[in-house]
């Protein structure tokens, strides 16, 4: 809360003040206490409970006869127990990485149009970026499954492509490539707006001081726009690997039945085989990935001297 | 300044063109004249017809717009405490409180709130917990919208009220609350269009007790795909459009909140 200090603010809170400050905190603390703190507690509460018997939890306290009941760490041995598991996680962070590293190249040329243009039209060219993704998520991914359809232009001209070269045809359909496509359409304008952000700041002068140092278009991107623009790529990666990597909906609609990542996993343990205690040890798992990223990523994306 | 060149104008064209084209293909389909998204036979308004008689795509249309309109009124008036609040006052875990939700996997919210209506409320779910679920997920959008608009206004205005005798509740009626109205507006605007689009966290928190236009698309892209899909998708765009130019016409800080 850096920005809180630029204004003084009186040395006391006046006693009608300290009053007012619980009436205004109160209400939203209450609420999000009750609604997002306590369920994720409730969660980690649950990754160390038994599954119960017709679904859901096992109680904690001994009940009748039943002998699963109280904490363990069996749902945390059954995770590192099978590689399937681990493989599913690591595939997911492919994807992830993948989506981050295709939305980045494809967001860089939009973003530096956008940061170069003048006033008027760069707030017609964000506009043009903000338009499509407000559009229902699920509807840009149906989109998906219309272009990728195997009677459409796309599969059939890469079939007889495939064909001519004497291969088996492919489906583009419910397939991994579907899934990256999915992936980097739904997340493309987290990855654009940040960076444009970055890239609106920098002094056009800074390249024409290159410019005149003999430096080649190349030298100037890579050794000046490049690196003073890491802050947006990074906060930018932010925004698409995090949700990427949670993602159940677009394996879902788009992948196939082996295009399973970490959200589907955890989907199915609530919703499919319903084993609660596990699909919460996946949660929590996912927390810890999350969290580690999120502090790289704040970590990475502080300007260093040097940069400045 | 140098002019972009011809290449960079080529490659974010065809980013744009990658943006627009699969959007374009839906609305270009809901007039085709045909069951299959194949190709285009002709024109017709055959699939909005349909829509407008489906019973189930009518109910789910009428809770989505319920849903949206509970959920962002509370979420506004939660929100703008939360954004006054996080200004005003040094809280250090009001923040994290507020903007973990929005900033975290969308399915961790989704199954946390499934396990906590279901254990240790007892809830039946419904059209209450997708409600409280909704809320929860847009305080911090609207909390955001606030919270930059406060920061751009002159503390010395609420020292002035202050000096000439106004009580905090005078401050907050006859001079924050008329200047920070637009950002509200927006806020209010922005979640009803997020809680309207929310397919994750509705699918966890919604059973089988009520259905969404979300929830609705999804279970005929997974069924059945006729292109009803696409009439509906047609007219959720449009209304979303008119949403977002709303509240960026309202608060110009608005785009700032969202990115």
């Amino acid at each position: 809360m850096s920005r809180t200090e630029a204004h003084p603010e009186p040395p006391a809170l006046a006693p009608g003040e300290v009053r007012t400050r619980w009436i205004v905190s109160t209400p939203p603390i209450l609420f999000l206490s009750l609604f997002f703190l306590a369920p994720f507690l409730i969660v980690l509460l649950a990754s160390f409970q038994y599954p119960g018997e017709f679904g859901g939890l096992a109680p904690l306290l001994a009940q009748g006869d039943s002998p699963d009941h109280g904490l363990t760490w069996e749902n945390y041995q059954f995770f590192f127990s099978d590689t399937l598991f681990a493989e599913i996680f690591l595939k997911s962070f492919l994807v992830a990485a993948l989506s981050t590293l295709l939305c980045l190249v494809m967001a860089y040329p939009v973003a530096w149009l956008i940061a170069r243009s003048p006033k008027g039209r760069r707030d017609l060219l964000v506009l043009l970026v903000i338009l499509p993704f407000a559009s229902n998520f699920l509807i840009r991914v149906y989109a998906w499954m219309i272009i990728l359809g195997p009677q459409q232009a796309l599969a059939q001209g890469v079939n007889w492509v495939l064909s001519a070269l004497g291969q088996e045809p492919v489906n583009l359909l419910f397939s991994p490539f579907a899934v990256l496509v999915g992936m980097v359409y739904v997340h493309l304008p987290f990855m654009i707006l940040p960076l444009a952000t970055n890239l609106e700041k920098h002094d056009p002068l800074w390249l024409d001081a290159a410019r005149d140092l003999g430096a080649t278009s190349w030298q100037r991107f890579w050794r000046v726009t490049w690196p003073l623009s890491l802050p947006g790529v990074f906060a930018g990666s932010a925004l698409v690997f995090i949700p990427v990597l949670g993602m159940f909906a677009i394996p879902d609609i788009l992948g196939g039945t082996r295009d399973m990542l970490i959200g589907n996993l955890i989907k199915d343990q609530f919703l499919g085989v319903r084993d609660w205690p596990f699909g919460a040890t996946l949660s929590i798992l996912l927390t810890l990935a999350v969290l580690g990223l999120a502090g790289l990523a704040t970590w990475a994306g502080k300007p260093r001297r040097g940069h400045d | 300044m140098t002019r972009p060149s011809p290449w960079l104008l080529l490659a974010a064209g065809l980013v744009y063109a990658f943006l627009y084209l699969p959007l374009a293909i839906v609305v270009a389909y809901s007039f085709n004249d045909s069951r299959l998204n194949a190709e285009w036979v002709g024109f017709t308004l055959d699939w909005y017809r349909t829509l407008f008689n489906d019973g189930e795509m009518l109910l789910a249309a009428r809770n989505s717009l319920l849903i949206a309109f509970t959920a962002s009124l509370s979420a506004t008036v939660l929100g703008t405490l939360a954004g006054m609040a996080m200004h005003r006052y040094r809280f250090r875990f009001l923040p994290f409180l507020v903007i973990t939700p929005v900033a975290m996997p969308e399915i961790l919210l989704g199954v946390s709130l499934l396990v906590f209506f279901l254990q240790a409320l007892h809830l039946t779910l419904g059209m209450v917990s997708v409600i409280l679920a909704h809320i929860t997920f847009s305080i911090g959008f609207v909390a955001i919208v606030v919270r930059v608009r406060l920061h751009g206004l002159d503390e010395k205005i609420f020292e002035a009220a202050r000096d000439l005798g106004a009580t905090p509740w005078q401050t907050f009626r006859w001079v924050t609350f008329p200047l920070i109205l637009p950002a509200m507006a927006a806020g209010m605007l922005m979640a009803f269009a997020l809680s309207l689009d929310d397919f994750v966290i509705t699918f966890f928190t919604a059973g089988v007790g009520v259905s969404t236009l979300p929830l609705q698309i999804y279970s005929m892209i997974k069924i059945a795909v006729t292109p009803e899909v696409n009439a509906v998708s047609t007219l959720l765009m449009l209304l979303t459009l008119v949403l977002v130019i709303a509240a960026s016409r309202l608060d110009k800080t608005f785009m700032k909140g969202a990115a």
